[in-house]
């Protein structure tokens, strides 16, 4: 199973190194939003509550334009059906995708998390960096679950561009929460973690559901 | 094939929704608070507690239809969940009209379960774009069922995920007057949920009947075409 998976991972890979698709756009998407946060909220530097919304609202803004990307090499160039042909499980297809997502989201975080501190961010990064670093893995691995199975989902429907922000959105509710209240205490002036350990927990939980409710039911999604 | 049993249902429902509202109005004390608007609470919570059921048999009608196969658990699938977006939409307005009298605002982001019901409409919502345009019958039942058991996994979650967001404890009408609720309240709020559960039954086997007639309907037409 791994081996498939690890193939299929190598290809969207190679692509995505290749036509710079998506993670360019994801980046450049944030930092564009980061202007509008400037302009719309009319302050040039953010802390506490507004800087961790800002900034989650912004990548998980950014991660619907890779779920909607996630499948757009194997729908436009007919790759779909060479995979659908190929002796792998739709396991190790969701294992691939869901872990290209996870990596590409860490490359856009590489460079949006600094890009932020610097454009907005009052109170330094530095000394809550170990724990901004595990909400962030903790998060990543929840969006590129369910975006896994949400592009999935969304990439047999004529309205697929409609459907991904509409269904990603609403299900990434808690995880926003989650990781908007742990980031929330690492970006005041008097920075300290502050109730991470619930937090952490509540993702977690969140990660562990969907992981093994997208391995569940994606065995039913593009069959045929 | 449905439509068993559907008149004495459609009785039982009109009978105990009669009942339900006569006890409202006639037997029930008005609230010491909030006065006669908390009757408000008999329709509100029944048909938010037969809504939430219904998104999640919605998921368990998904499952057996992944499971079988057989498309008609898809059909008991789609059915209750679109019974439950019209239910949640009423659960929305009729929150709206309590907060509103009661508190004094339209909507409270600090009531933990009225957002928590917005995000999940949101969600069921998307369920008719999703649904309609696939074309292929097997794939439209197969994608909607997984829609189906995501979403009915994800309302559990959801709901914790806003109960721990909850700054301010707001007091809480229902788990309040739930534990201490008097017994003529306690008496009528039962039966007003059992009524609301008997009309969503009673709609979802009326809806299924109608659905299945007009598919009969649909193939005997097409056969009398090949024919002629």
């Amino acid at each position: 199973m791994m081996g498939g998976a690890r193939a299929i991972l190598r290809k969207d890979l190679l692509i995505e190194l290749r036509t710079k698709e998506s993670v360019p756009a994801m980046v450049l998407f944030s930092v564009t939003v980061y202007v509008l946060f400037h302009f719309g909220l009319d302050r040039d530097s953010l802390d506490g509550e507004l800087a961790s919304g800002v900034l989650w609202v912004t990548l998980l803004l950014a991660a619907v334009i890779g779920v909607s990307r996630l499948f757009a090499a194997e729908r436009e160039q007919g790759g779909i059906d060479g995979l659908l042909l190929a002796p792998v499980d739709r396991t190790s297809l969701f294992v691939a995708k869901a872990a290209a997502l996870f990596l590409f989201l860490t490359a856009v975080e590489l460079v949006a998390v600094p890009a932020f501190a610097v454009l907005l961010l009052g109170p330094g990064l530095g000394g809550a960096l170990p724990e901004l670093l595990v909400i962030l893995a903790l998060a990543n691995l929840g969006v590129a679950a369910v975006g896994a199975l949400v592009a999935a989902l969304a990439a047999e429907t004529r309205a697929r561009e409609l459907i991904v922000p509409l269904l990603l959105l609403p299900l990434l509710v808690p995880l926003l929460i989650a990781c908007a209240q742990a980031t929330e205490p690492l970006m005041r002036q008097d920075a300290g973690p502050e109730e991470l350990g619930r937090w952490l927990g509540l993702l977690s939980l969140y990660d562990v559901v969907f992981v093994l409710l997208s391995v569940a039911v994606f065995d039913f999604l593009l069959e045929d | 094939m449905y439509s068993k049993g559907l008149v004495p249902l459609a009785a039982a429902a009109v009978v105990t929704i009669t009942t339900a509202l006569a006890l409202v109005f006639f037997y029930a004390p008005n609230d010491a608070d909030q006065g006669f608007v908390q009757k408000i609470f008999y329709i509100h919570v029944p048909m938010a507690i037969v809504a939430l059921c219904g998104f999640v048999a919605g998921g368990v009608f998904a499952i057996r239809h992944l499971r079988s196969g057989d498309r008609s658990w898809d059909m008991r699938s789609y059915v209750a969940i679109h019974l439950s977006i019209i239910l949640g939409l009423a659960v929305l307005i009729t929150g709206a009209i309590w907060a509103k009298a009661s508190w004094g605002h339209w909507w409270l982001w600090d009531e933990p379960v009225l957002v928590s019901f917005l995000v999940v409409f949101l969600l069921y919502c998307v369920y008719y774009p999703l649904r309609f345009s696939i074309e292929d019958p097997d794939r439209q039942a197969r994608y909607s069922s997984v829609f189906a058991i995501t979403a009915g996994a994800f309302v559990p979650l959801n709901f914790i995920a806003v109960r721990l967001a909850e700054k301010y404890t707001h007091p809480r009408v229902l788990s309040q007057t739930g534990g201490s609720m008097p017994g003529e309240m306690r008496l009528t709020f039962l039966v007003a949920l059992l009524g609301v559960a008997l009309l969503f039954v009673t709609l979802w086997k009326l809806e299924l009947t109608a659905k299945h007639a007009s598919m009969q309907l649909k193939r005997l037409r097409n056969r009398a075409r090949v024919a002629a």
